[in-house]
Protein backbone atom coordinates (compact mmCIF):
# COMPACT_ATOMS: atom_id res chain seq x y z
CA UNK A 1 0.00 0.00 0.00
CA UNK A 2 1.25 3.38 -0.94
CA UNK A 3 2.07 5.88 1.65
CA UNK A 4 0.36 8.92 2.34
CA UNK A 5 2.80 12.03 3.93
CA UNK A 6 0.99 13.49 6.68
CA UNK A 7 2.92 16.99 7.48
CA UNK A 8 2.19 17.37 11.60
CA UNK A 9 1.60 19.97 13.77
CA UNK A 10 2.29 20.16 17.54
CA UNK A 11 2.46 22.60 19.96
CA UNK A 12 4.48 22.17 23.70
CA UNK A 13 4.78 18.63 22.72
CA UNK A 14 1.38 17.92 21.95
CA UNK A 15 -0.28 17.12 18.72
CA UNK A 16 -2.64 19.19 17.31
CA UNK A 17 -6.12 17.66 16.71
CA UNK A 18 -5.81 18.50 13.20
CA UNK A 19 -3.08 15.98 13.25
CA UNK A 20 -5.34 13.30 14.37
CA UNK A 21 -7.89 14.15 11.97
CA UNK A 22 -5.29 14.02 8.79
CA UNK A 23 -4.06 10.80 10.12
CA UNK A 24 -7.18 9.33 10.26
CA UNK A 25 -8.59 10.37 7.18
CA UNK A 26 -4.91 9.35 5.77
CA UNK A 27 -5.71 5.59 6.69
CA UNK A 28 -8.65 5.75 3.62
CA UNK A 29 -5.87 6.48 0.88
CA UNK A 30 -3.20 4.55 2.18
CA UNK A 31 -0.46 3.67 4.85
CA UNK A 32 -0.23 6.85 6.94
CA UNK A 33 3.59 8.53 7.31
CA UNK A 34 3.97 11.16 9.72
CA UNK A 35 6.48 13.86 8.97
CA UNK A 36 7.77 15.95 11.62
CA UNK A 37 9.38 18.96 10.52
CA UNK A 38 10.81 20.90 13.33
CA UNK A 39 13.45 21.52 15.76
CA UNK A 40 15.51 18.97 16.96
CA UNK A 41 13.34 16.73 19.74
CA UNK A 42 9.58 18.18 18.24
CA UNK A 43 9.53 14.15 16.52
CA UNK A 44 10.45 12.38 19.65
CA UNK A 45 7.89 14.30 21.77
CA UNK A 46 5.08 13.30 20.10
CA UNK A 47 6.08 9.73 18.71
CA UNK A 48 3.66 8.27 21.82
CA UNK A 49 0.47 9.88 20.14
CA UNK A 50 1.43 9.51 16.02
CA UNK A 51 1.28 5.58 16.59
CA UNK A 52 -1.55 5.79 18.73
CA UNK A 53 -3.35 7.49 15.59
CA UNK A 54 -1.82 5.07 13.05
CA UNK A 55 1.26 6.39 11.78
CA UNK A 56 3.47 3.42 10.07
CA UNK A 57 6.56 5.82 9.47
CA UNK A 58 7.62 8.74 10.98
CA UNK A 59 9.73 11.07 9.09
CA UNK A 60 12.22 13.33 11.36
CA UNK A 61 13.11 15.96 9.47
CA UNK A 62 14.94 18.13 12.39
CA UNK A 63 16.99 21.47 12.55
CA UNK A 64 17.04 24.59 14.30
CA UNK A 65 16.76 26.30 10.79
CA UNK A 66 13.32 25.21 10.19
CA UNK A 67 12.12 27.81 13.20
CA UNK A 68 14.43 30.63 11.54
CA UNK A 69 13.17 30.71 8.10
CA UNK A 70 9.53 30.82 6.46
CA UNK A 71 7.51 27.91 4.87
CA UNK A 72 10.14 27.72 1.78
CA UNK A 73 12.30 25.14 3.38
CA UNK A 74 9.45 23.17 4.63
CA UNK A 75 7.83 22.44 1.30
CA UNK A 76 11.73 22.26 0.29
CA UNK A 77 11.34 19.05 2.51
CA UNK A 78 8.06 17.45 1.61
CA UNK A 79 8.91 17.74 -1.78
CA UNK A 80 12.29 15.80 -0.65
CA UNK A 81 10.16 13.06 0.51
CA UNK A 82 7.65 12.90 -2.06
CA UNK A 83 10.46 11.99 -4.45
CA UNK A 84 11.68 9.25 -2.30
CA UNK A 85 8.45 7.84 -1.23
CA UNK A 86 6.22 8.11 -4.29
CA UNK A 87 3.39 8.97 -1.88
CA UNK A 88 -0.40 8.32 -3.14
CA UNK A 89 -1.65 11.69 -1.48
CA UNK A 90 -0.15 14.86 1.10
CA UNK A 91 -1.96 16.17 3.62
CA UNK A 92 -1.68 18.69 5.60
CA UNK A 93 -4.28 21.24 7.83
CA UNK A 94 -5.43 23.95 6.67
CA UNK A 95 -3.65 26.80 7.92
CA UNK A 96 -2.32 29.72 6.39
CA UNK A 97 1.27 28.51 6.38
CA UNK A 98 0.70 24.80 5.36
CA UNK A 99 -1.51 26.12 2.67
CA UNK A 100 1.62 27.77 1.87
CA UNK A 101 3.44 25.38 2.27
CA UNK A 102 1.20 22.64 0.13
CA UNK A 103 1.29 24.69 -2.41
CA UNK A 104 5.10 25.28 -2.64
CA UNK A 105 5.02 21.69 -3.14
CA UNK A 106 2.88 20.99 -5.34
CA UNK A 107 4.42 23.32 -7.39
CA UNK A 108 8.08 21.46 -6.75
CA UNK A 109 6.68 18.05 -7.22
CA UNK A 110 4.33 19.42 -10.57
CA UNK A 111 1.11 18.08 -9.72
CA UNK A 112 -1.86 20.19 -7.73
CA UNK A 113 -2.79 21.62 -4.81
CA UNK A 114 -6.38 21.16 -3.10
CA UNK A 115 -7.41 23.70 -0.62
CA UNK A 116 -9.67 23.43 1.95
CA UNK A 117 -11.12 20.54 1.33
CA UNK A 118 -14.16 19.08 3.81
CA UNK A 119 -14.13 15.59 2.67
CA UNK A 120 -11.76 13.25 0.99
CA UNK A 121 -12.70 10.28 -1.24
CA UNK A 122 -11.41 7.53 -3.10
CA UNK A 123 -8.09 8.27 -4.87
CA UNK A 124 -7.43 11.17 -3.32
CA UNK A 125 -10.24 13.41 -4.61
CA UNK A 126 -12.01 16.28 -2.58
CA UNK A 127 -15.13 17.83 -1.51
CA UNK A 128 -14.75 21.70 -0.72
CA UNK A 129 -17.13 24.15 0.07
CA UNK A 130 -17.12 27.66 -1.78
CA UNK A 131 -18.33 31.08 -1.92
CA UNK A 132 -18.89 30.64 1.37
CA UNK A 133 -20.60 27.35 1.85
CA UNK A 134 -23.19 28.37 -0.89
CA UNK A 135 -21.48 26.11 -3.63
CA UNK A 136 -19.99 22.57 -2.94
CA UNK A 137 -17.75 21.43 -5.61
CA UNK A 138 -15.84 17.69 -6.29
CA UNK A 139 -12.42 18.70 -7.59
CA UNK A 140 -9.07 16.31 -7.99
CA UNK A 141 -5.53 16.84 -9.23
CA UNK A 142 -4.73 16.19 -13.31
CA UNK A 143 -1.85 14.90 -12.40
CA UNK A 144 0.93 13.64 -9.86
CA UNK A 145 0.03 12.83 -5.98
CA UNK A 146 -2.54 15.20 -4.97
CA UNK A 147 -1.48 18.00 -2.34
CA UNK A 148 -4.54 18.40 0.07
CA UNK A 149 -5.70 20.77 2.74
CA UNK A 150 -8.18 19.85 5.02
CA UNK A 151 -10.50 21.67 7.00
CA UNK A 152 -10.38 21.09 10.56
CA UNK A 153 -13.85 19.55 12.24
CA UNK A 154 -13.95 17.62 8.81
CA UNK A 155 -13.29 14.10 10.26
CA UNK A 156 -13.52 12.71 13.05
CA UNK A 157 -10.13 11.42 14.38
CA UNK A 158 -10.55 8.06 15.61
CA UNK A 159 -7.09 6.22 17.26
CA UNK A 160 -5.55 3.25 15.74
CA UNK A 161 -2.05 1.38 16.59
CA UNK A 162 0.46 2.13 13.98
CA UNK A 163 4.09 1.50 14.26
CA UNK A 164 5.22 4.87 14.39
CA UNK A 165 9.21 3.60 12.74
CA UNK A 166 11.27 6.62 12.83
CA UNK A 167 13.06 7.72 9.85
CA UNK A 168 15.20 10.12 9.75
CA UNK A 169 15.37 12.13 6.86
CA UNK A 170 18.81 14.63 6.11
CA UNK A 171 18.30 18.08 6.53
CA UNK A 172 19.88 20.25 3.23
CA UNK A 173 18.21 23.41 3.01
CA UNK A 174 18.79 25.29 -0.11
CA UNK A 175 20.24 29.33 0.11
CA UNK A 176 17.19 30.32 -1.91
CA UNK A 177 14.80 28.89 1.05
CA UNK A 178 16.43 30.54 3.35
CA UNK A 179 15.11 34.62 1.84
CA UNK A 180 12.51 34.95 4.48
CA UNK A 181 14.26 35.21 7.94
CA UNK A 182 12.14 35.15 10.80
CA UNK A 183 13.74 37.38 13.78
CA UNK A 184 11.58 37.62 16.40
CA UNK A 185 7.89 35.60 17.45
CA UNK A 186 5.58 38.01 19.60
CA UNK A 187 3.08 36.12 21.32
CA UNK A 188 -0.62 38.61 21.47
CA UNK A 189 -3.27 36.34 22.32
CA UNK A 190 -4.00 35.75 26.00
CA UNK A 191 -4.46 32.33 27.69
CA UNK A 192 -5.12 28.82 27.02
CA UNK A 193 -8.11 28.63 24.55
CA UNK A 194 -8.35 26.85 21.23
CA UNK A 195 -7.39 28.31 18.59
CA UNK A 196 -10.02 29.24 15.88
CA UNK A 197 -8.72 26.99 13.40
CA UNK A 198 -8.64 23.42 15.60
CA UNK A 199 -11.73 24.60 18.00
CA UNK A 200 -14.72 22.58 18.03
CA UNK A 201 -17.01 24.89 19.64
CA UNK A 202 -16.61 29.03 19.06
CA UNK A 203 -18.53 31.48 20.48
CA UNK A 204 -18.44 34.95 18.65
CA UNK A 205 -19.35 38.54 19.33
CA UNK A 206 -19.94 41.44 17.27
CA UNK A 207 -21.16 45.02 16.81
CA UNK A 208 -24.05 44.48 19.38
CA UNK A 209 -21.18 43.25 22.56
CA UNK A 210 -20.66 47.50 22.06
CA UNK A 211 -16.77 47.25 23.47
CA UNK A 212 -13.34 45.63 24.44
CA UNK A 213 -14.83 45.40 27.92
CA UNK A 214 -18.13 43.84 27.07
CA UNK A 215 -16.34 41.09 25.01
CA UNK A 216 -15.63 39.55 28.87
CA UNK A 217 -19.53 38.32 28.24
CA UNK A 218 -18.79 36.18 25.28
CA UNK A 219 -15.30 35.21 26.78
CA UNK A 220 -17.54 33.48 30.09
CA UNK A 221 -19.62 31.78 27.38
CA UNK A 222 -17.03 30.43 26.00
CA UNK A 223 -14.98 29.67 28.96
CA UNK A 224 -18.01 26.88 30.18
CA UNK A 225 -17.68 25.36 26.98
CA UNK A 226 -13.72 25.25 26.59
CA UNK A 227 -14.92 27.17 23.42
CA UNK A 228 -12.45 29.32 20.89
CA UNK A 229 -13.54 33.10 20.93
CA UNK A 230 -14.17 34.79 17.29
CA UNK A 231 -15.33 37.87 16.29
CA UNK A 232 -17.07 39.52 13.16
CA UNK A 233 -15.07 41.92 11.28
CA UNK A 234 -17.04 45.24 13.25
CA UNK A 235 -15.29 43.76 16.33
CA UNK A 236 -12.42 43.80 15.23
CA UNK A 237 -12.32 46.76 12.74
CA UNK A 238 -13.36 48.45 16.27
CA UNK A 239 -9.79 47.51 18.21
CA UNK A 240 -12.53 45.69 20.83
CA UNK A 241 -10.13 42.25 19.98
CA UNK A 242 -7.42 41.33 18.10
CA UNK A 243 -7.85 40.60 14.19
CA UNK A 244 -6.30 37.25 14.56
CA UNK A 245 -10.01 36.71 15.95
CA UNK A 246 -11.82 37.44 13.06
CA UNK A 247 -13.98 35.01 11.56
CA UNK A 248 -15.29 35.72 7.99
CA UNK A 249 -14.74 36.38 4.27
CA UNK A 250 -11.60 38.14 5.28
CA UNK A 251 -10.75 36.40 8.33
CA UNK A 252 -10.66 32.32 9.33
CA UNK A 253 -13.31 30.40 8.07
CA UNK A 254 -14.53 28.10 10.48
CA UNK A 255 -17.01 24.41 10.67
CA UNK A 256 -17.03 23.93 14.13
CA UNK A 257 -19.20 21.71 15.63
CA UNK A 258 -21.26 24.55 17.65
CA UNK A 259 -21.22 27.94 16.63
CA UNK A 260 -22.25 30.73 19.00
CA UNK A 261 -23.27 34.12 17.80
CA UNK A 262 -23.64 37.17 20.03
CA UNK A 263 -24.65 40.34 18.63
CA UNK A 264 -23.57 39.32 15.13
CA UNK A 265 -26.19 40.62 12.59
CA UNK A 266 -25.12 38.14 10.25
CA UNK A 267 -23.98 40.18 7.34
CA UNK A 268 -22.38 38.43 4.46
CA UNK A 269 -18.80 39.54 4.99
CA UNK A 270 -18.88 37.46 8.43
CA UNK A 271 -21.62 34.35 7.07
CA UNK A 272 -18.83 33.25 5.03
CA UNK A 273 -16.69 32.18 7.50
CA UNK A 274 -18.68 30.12 9.65
CA UNK A 275 -22.04 29.33 7.90
CA UNK A 276 -20.96 25.85 6.95
CA UNK A 277 -20.56 25.62 11.02
CA UNK A 278 -22.56 21.92 12.02
CA UNK A 279 -25.20 23.91 14.38
CA UNK A 280 -25.53 27.63 14.65
CA UNK A 281 -26.90 29.26 17.56
CA UNK A 282 -27.70 33.30 17.43
CA UNK A 283 -28.39 35.67 20.08
CA UNK A 284 -29.76 39.33 18.51
CA UNK A 285 -31.89 42.02 19.85
CA UNK A 286 -33.03 42.63 15.60
CA UNK A 287 -35.59 40.47 14.77
CA UNK A 288 -34.76 40.72 11.33
CA UNK A 289 -31.16 40.04 11.54
CA UNK A 290 -29.68 37.67 9.21
CA UNK A 291 -28.17 35.29 11.08
CA UNK A 292 -31.38 34.25 12.41
CA UNK A 293 -31.68 32.73 8.76
CA UNK A 294 -28.82 30.30 9.45
CA UNK A 295 -29.36 29.70 13.20
CA UNK A 296 -30.20 26.19 14.25
CA UNK A 297 -31.73 28.33 17.08
CA UNK A 298 -32.34 32.00 18.04
CA UNK A 299 -32.89 34.23 20.82
CA UNK A 300 -34.17 37.61 20.28
CA UNK A 301 -33.24 39.67 23.02
CA UNK A 302 -30.38 41.44 24.96
CA UNK A 303 -27.12 39.33 25.19
CA UNK A 304 -25.68 40.84 28.43
CA UNK A 305 -29.45 38.86 30.24
CA UNK A 306 -28.68 36.06 27.55
CA UNK A 307 -25.54 34.98 27.61
CA UNK A 308 -25.09 35.37 31.20
CA UNK A 309 -27.99 32.96 32.10
CA UNK A 310 -26.61 30.96 29.44
CA UNK A 311 -23.07 30.35 30.74
CA UNK A 312 -24.64 29.93 34.10
CA UNK A 313 -27.40 27.09 33.29
CA UNK A 314 -24.54 25.22 31.03
CA UNK A 315 -22.07 25.65 34.58
CA UNK A 316 -25.22 23.97 36.10
CA UNK A 317 -25.17 21.33 33.68
CA UNK A 318 -21.84 19.97 33.82
CA UNK A 319 -22.00 20.07 37.62
CA UNK B 1 11.83 51.84 -4.90
CA UNK B 2 10.08 50.39 -7.44
CA UNK B 3 6.78 48.24 -6.66
CA UNK B 4 4.72 46.00 -8.57
CA UNK B 5 0.95 45.39 -7.22
CA UNK B 6 -0.48 42.29 -7.83
CA UNK B 7 -4.44 42.65 -8.41
CA UNK B 8 -7.14 40.34 -9.16
CA UNK B 9 -10.69 41.43 -10.39
CA UNK B 10 -13.45 39.02 -8.64
CA UNK B 11 -17.14 38.93 -8.38
CA UNK B 12 -18.51 41.07 -6.25
CA UNK B 13 -18.97 39.56 -2.68
CA UNK B 14 -22.24 41.04 -2.39
CA UNK B 15 -23.76 39.72 -5.58
CA UNK B 16 -24.65 36.06 -5.97
CA UNK B 17 -21.96 33.91 -7.19
CA UNK B 18 -21.80 31.57 -9.81
CA UNK B 19 -19.89 28.46 -11.48
CA UNK B 20 -20.37 27.92 -15.13
CA UNK B 21 -21.90 24.53 -16.06
CA UNK B 22 -19.95 23.99 -19.02
CA UNK B 23 -16.82 23.94 -17.45
CA UNK B 24 -16.85 24.47 -14.16
CA UNK B 25 -15.22 27.25 -14.00
CA UNK B 26 -16.24 30.60 -12.52
CA UNK B 27 -18.62 32.65 -14.25
CA UNK B 28 -16.97 35.96 -14.32
CA UNK B 29 -20.02 37.53 -16.10
CA UNK B 30 -22.95 36.60 -13.82
CA UNK B 31 -22.23 39.15 -11.65
CA UNK B 32 -20.16 42.76 -11.36
CA UNK B 33 -16.43 42.86 -11.13
CA UNK B 34 -14.10 44.95 -8.46
CA UNK B 35 -11.12 44.95 -7.41
CA UNK B 36 -10.74 41.78 -4.90
CA UNK B 37 -11.06 43.72 -1.76
CA UNK B 38 -7.50 42.87 0.00
CA UNK B 39 -5.69 43.93 -2.95
CA UNK B 40 -6.73 47.52 -2.66
CA UNK B 41 -5.00 46.98 0.81
CA UNK B 42 -1.94 45.72 -1.41
CA UNK B 43 -2.55 49.08 -3.57
CA UNK B 44 -2.40 51.20 -0.48
CA UNK B 45 0.90 49.95 0.68
CA UNK B 46 2.61 50.09 -2.40
CA UNK B 47 1.54 53.64 -2.97
CA UNK B 48 2.72 54.38 0.60
CA UNK B 49 6.25 52.50 -0.02
CA UNK B 50 6.20 54.88 -2.84
CA UNK B 51 5.46 57.88 -1.12
CA UNK B 52 7.91 57.27 1.34
CA UNK B 53 11.06 55.65 -0.87
CA UNK B 54 10.03 57.18 -4.53
CA UNK B 55 9.72 54.66 -7.24
CA UNK B 56 7.04 54.19 -9.49
CA UNK B 57 3.96 51.84 -8.92
CA UNK B 58 3.08 49.42 -11.78
CA UNK B 59 -0.41 47.48 -11.31
CA UNK B 60 -0.27 43.70 -12.57
CA UNK B 61 -3.00 41.81 -13.27
CA UNK B 62 -4.16 39.06 -15.35
CA UNK B 63 -7.85 38.75 -16.75
CA UNK B 64 -9.93 38.92 -18.92
CA UNK B 65 -10.82 42.07 -21.45
CA UNK B 66 -12.98 43.65 -18.66
CA UNK B 67 -10.10 43.46 -15.93
CA UNK B 68 -9.42 46.84 -17.45
CA UNK B 69 -12.18 48.96 -15.25
CA UNK B 70 -10.22 47.62 -12.34
CA UNK B 71 -6.78 48.78 -13.59
CA UNK B 72 -7.96 52.00 -14.05
CA UNK B 73 -9.68 51.97 -10.65
CA UNK B 74 -5.98 51.47 -9.29
CA UNK B 75 -4.37 53.72 -11.29
CA UNK B 76 -7.40 56.66 -10.28
CA UNK B 77 -5.68 55.91 -6.69
CA UNK B 78 -2.49 56.98 -7.91
CA UNK B 79 -0.38 53.99 -9.30
CA UNK B 80 1.34 55.19 -11.98
CA UNK B 81 0.91 52.38 -14.79
CA UNK B 82 -0.68 48.74 -15.77
CA UNK B 83 0.01 45.77 -16.59
CA UNK B 84 -2.77 43.23 -18.57
CA UNK B 85 -1.65 39.68 -18.86
CA UNK B 86 -5.06 39.04 -21.47
CA UNK B 87 -5.62 36.23 -23.35
CA UNK B 88 -8.37 33.98 -24.31
CA UNK B 89 -6.05 30.93 -23.70
CA UNK B 90 -5.76 32.07 -20.04
CA UNK B 91 -9.18 30.94 -18.94
CA UNK B 92 -9.54 27.86 -16.39
CA UNK B 93 -6.08 28.37 -15.31
CA UNK B 94 -5.10 26.98 -11.92
CA UNK B 95 -3.10 28.57 -8.99
CA UNK B 96 -0.14 27.24 -9.64
CA UNK B 97 -0.13 28.21 -13.62
CA UNK B 98 -1.46 31.57 -12.20
CA UNK B 99 2.06 32.44 -10.31
CA UNK B 100 4.15 30.90 -13.09
CA UNK B 101 2.37 33.40 -15.92
CA UNK B 102 2.52 36.05 -13.56
CA UNK B 103 6.09 35.31 -12.51
CA UNK B 104 6.73 35.59 -16.47
CA UNK B 105 4.98 38.88 -16.85
CA UNK B 106 7.34 40.34 -13.72
CA UNK B 107 10.23 39.18 -15.75
CA UNK B 108 9.40 41.74 -18.04
CA UNK B 109 9.58 44.60 -15.62
CA UNK B 110 12.01 46.11 -13.14
CA UNK B 111 11.13 45.83 -9.85
CA UNK B 112 12.38 45.57 -5.97
CA UNK B 113 9.32 44.88 -4.10
CA UNK B 114 5.90 42.39 -5.45
CA UNK B 115 3.20 43.25 -3.29
CA UNK B 116 -0.54 41.19 -3.33
CA UNK B 117 -3.21 40.85 -1.36
CA UNK B 118 -3.03 37.76 1.12
CA UNK B 119 -6.59 35.96 -0.60
CA UNK B 120 -8.86 36.95 -3.74
CA UNK B 121 -12.41 36.52 -2.34
CA UNK B 122 -13.47 33.98 -4.64
CA UNK B 123 -10.96 31.17 -4.83
CA UNK B 124 -10.23 31.78 -1.42
CA UNK B 125 -6.84 30.06 -1.72
CA UNK B 126 -4.54 32.37 -0.29
CA UNK B 127 -1.34 30.95 -2.24
CA UNK B 128 -0.63 32.73 -5.13
CA UNK B 129 1.65 35.42 -3.44
CA UNK B 130 4.02 32.03 -1.78
CA UNK B 131 3.72 30.28 -5.61
CA UNK B 132 4.63 33.78 -7.06
CA UNK B 133 7.89 33.61 -4.80
CA UNK B 134 8.54 30.20 -5.55
CA UNK B 135 7.87 30.44 -9.54
CA UNK B 136 10.62 33.63 -9.38
CA UNK B 137 12.54 32.11 -6.89
CA UNK B 138 12.22 35.21 -4.33
CA UNK B 139 11.89 35.80 -0.52
CA UNK B 140 8.27 35.18 0.43
CA UNK B 141 6.85 37.67 3.08
CA UNK B 142 3.44 36.60 3.14
CA UNK B 143 0.48 37.68 5.87
CA UNK B 144 1.67 40.93 6.53
CA UNK B 145 0.13 43.52 9.07
CA UNK B 146 3.05 45.86 8.23
CA UNK B 147 5.92 46.67 6.23
CA UNK B 148 8.91 48.90 7.09
CA UNK B 149 11.45 49.48 3.95
CA UNK B 150 15.04 50.30 5.26
CA UNK B 151 17.42 50.41 2.38
CA UNK B 152 17.29 47.38 0.49
CA UNK B 153 15.70 45.31 3.61
CA UNK B 154 12.57 44.77 3.75
CA UNK B 155 10.64 43.71 6.85
CA UNK B 156 6.89 42.55 8.15
CA UNK B 157 4.86 41.56 10.50
CA UNK B 158 3.32 38.29 9.89
CA UNK B 159 0.53 37.67 11.22
CA UNK B 160 0.23 33.92 12.90
CA UNK B 161 -2.51 32.12 14.96
CA UNK B 162 -1.82 33.60 18.31
CA UNK B 163 -0.05 37.18 17.03
CA UNK B 164 2.84 38.00 14.59
CA UNK B 165 6.32 37.07 13.62
CA UNK B 166 8.91 39.90 12.91
CA UNK B 167 10.13 38.11 9.06
CA UNK B 168 12.88 40.20 7.44
CA UNK B 169 14.27 39.79 3.65
CA UNK B 170 16.40 41.62 1.10
CA UNK B 171 15.11 43.10 -2.10
CA UNK B 172 13.56 42.18 -4.23
CA UNK B 173 10.80 40.01 -2.41
CA UNK B 174 7.10 38.97 -2.89
CA UNK B 175 4.86 40.45 -0.46
CA UNK B 176 1.47 40.01 0.79
CA UNK B 177 -0.88 41.80 3.32
CA UNK B 178 -3.53 41.32 5.12
CA UNK B 179 -6.16 43.72 5.83
CA UNK B 180 -5.09 45.45 8.86
CA UNK B 181 -2.49 46.63 7.21
CA UNK B 182 -3.76 50.43 6.22
CA UNK B 183 -7.09 52.45 5.14
CA UNK B 184 -6.93 52.45 1.27
CA UNK B 185 -7.93 56.05 0.15
CA UNK B 186 -10.70 56.42 -2.50
CA UNK B 187 -9.72 57.77 -5.82
CA UNK B 188 -9.56 61.57 -6.08
CA UNK B 189 -11.56 63.62 -8.98
CA UNK B 190 -8.22 64.63 -9.86
CA UNK B 191 -6.65 60.87 -9.75
CA UNK B 192 -9.47 59.94 -11.89
CA UNK B 193 -8.93 62.32 -14.61
CA UNK B 194 -4.81 61.31 -14.29
CA UNK B 195 -5.91 58.09 -14.94
CA UNK B 196 -7.49 58.09 -17.93
CA UNK B 197 -3.89 58.99 -19.71
CA UNK B 198 -2.10 56.84 -17.87
CA UNK B 199 -0.25 53.36 -19.81
CA UNK B 200 -1.59 50.35 -19.58
CA UNK B 201 0.57 47.73 -21.63
CA UNK B 202 -1.52 44.60 -23.04
CA UNK B 203 0.14 41.16 -23.25
CA UNK B 204 -0.42 38.28 -24.47
CA UNK B 205 0.92 34.74 -23.87
CA UNK B 206 3.19 34.91 -27.04
CA UNK B 207 4.62 38.41 -25.42
CA UNK B 208 5.16 35.93 -22.74
CA UNK B 209 7.20 33.71 -24.34
CA UNK B 210 4.44 31.38 -23.24
CA UNK B 211 2.37 28.44 -25.31
CA UNK B 212 -1.71 28.44 -25.36
CA UNK B 213 -1.25 24.29 -24.28
CA UNK B 214 0.73 25.54 -21.47
CA UNK B 215 -1.85 27.85 -19.11
CA UNK B 216 -5.44 27.56 -19.35
CA UNK B 217 -8.20 24.64 -18.40
CA UNK B 218 -6.12 22.21 -20.64
CA UNK B 219 -3.47 22.49 -18.38
CA UNK B 220 -5.03 23.42 -14.96
CA UNK B 221 -3.09 21.38 -12.25
CA UNK B 222 -6.05 20.76 -10.50
CA UNK B 223 -9.97 19.32 -11.92
CA UNK B 224 -13.22 20.71 -11.05
CA UNK B 225 -15.53 17.52 -11.82
CA UNK B 226 -18.90 18.23 -10.64
CA UNK B 227 -20.51 20.84 -8.30
CA UNK B 228 -23.42 21.27 -6.51
CA UNK B 229 -25.52 24.36 -4.84
CA UNK B 230 -25.54 23.30 -1.21
CA UNK B 231 -28.93 22.98 0.35
CA UNK B 232 -29.94 26.39 2.25
CA UNK B 233 -29.97 25.71 5.70
CA UNK B 234 -33.44 25.29 6.84
CA UNK B 235 -33.64 28.28 9.77
CA UNK B 236 -34.70 26.65 12.82
CA UNK B 237 -36.35 27.86 15.81
CA UNK B 238 -36.30 31.65 16.87
CA UNK B 239 -37.86 32.44 20.23
CA UNK B 240 -38.19 35.77 22.07
CA UNK B 241 -36.35 36.26 24.79
CA UNK B 242 -38.90 36.54 27.58
CA UNK B 243 -36.12 35.89 30.86
CA UNK B 244 -35.55 32.65 30.12
CA UNK B 245 -33.83 32.78 26.80
CA UNK B 246 -30.44 31.15 28.10
CA UNK B 247 -31.69 28.62 29.64
CA UNK B 248 -33.69 28.10 26.62
CA UNK B 249 -30.30 27.75 24.13
CA UNK B 250 -29.25 25.54 26.93
CA UNK B 251 -31.65 23.36 26.75
CA UNK B 252 -31.42 23.49 22.93
CA UNK B 253 -27.74 22.42 23.45
CA UNK B 254 -28.61 19.35 25.87
CA UNK B 255 -30.82 18.12 23.61
CA UNK B 256 -28.49 17.75 20.89
CA UNK B 257 -25.98 16.44 23.45
CA UNK B 258 -23.46 19.69 22.55
CA UNK B 259 -23.23 20.36 26.78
Amino acid sequence: MAEVLVLIDSANGTLKKSATELLTAARSLGEPSAVVIGAPGTAAAVAGQLAEYGAEKVYVAESDEFEQYLVAPKAEVLAQLAGQAGPAAILVASTPENKEIAARTAFKIGSGFLADAVEIGEGGSVTQSIFGGAVSVSARVAKGAPVISLRANSVAASPQQGAAEQVPVEVSISDAAKGAKIIDRVEEAKGSRPSLQDASVIVSGGRGVGSADNFKVVEQVADTLGAAVGASRAATDAGWVPHTMQVGQTGVTVAPQLYIALGISGAIQHRAGMQTSKTIVAVNKDPEAPIFELADFGVVGDLFQVAPQLAEEIGKRKG
Amino acid sequence: MNIVVLMKQVPDTYAERKLNPSDNTLDREASDAVINEIDEYAIEEGLRLKEAHGGEVTILTMGPDRATESIRKALSMGADKGVHVVDEALHGSCAITTAKVLAKALGTLEYDVVIAGLEATDSRLSVVPALVAEATGLPQLSGARKVTADGSTLSIERVTETGYDVVTASTPAVLSVVEKINDPRYPSFKGIMAAKSKPVQALSLADLGLAADEVGLAAATTVVDSFEEAPPRSAGTVVKDEGTGGSAIADYLASKKLV
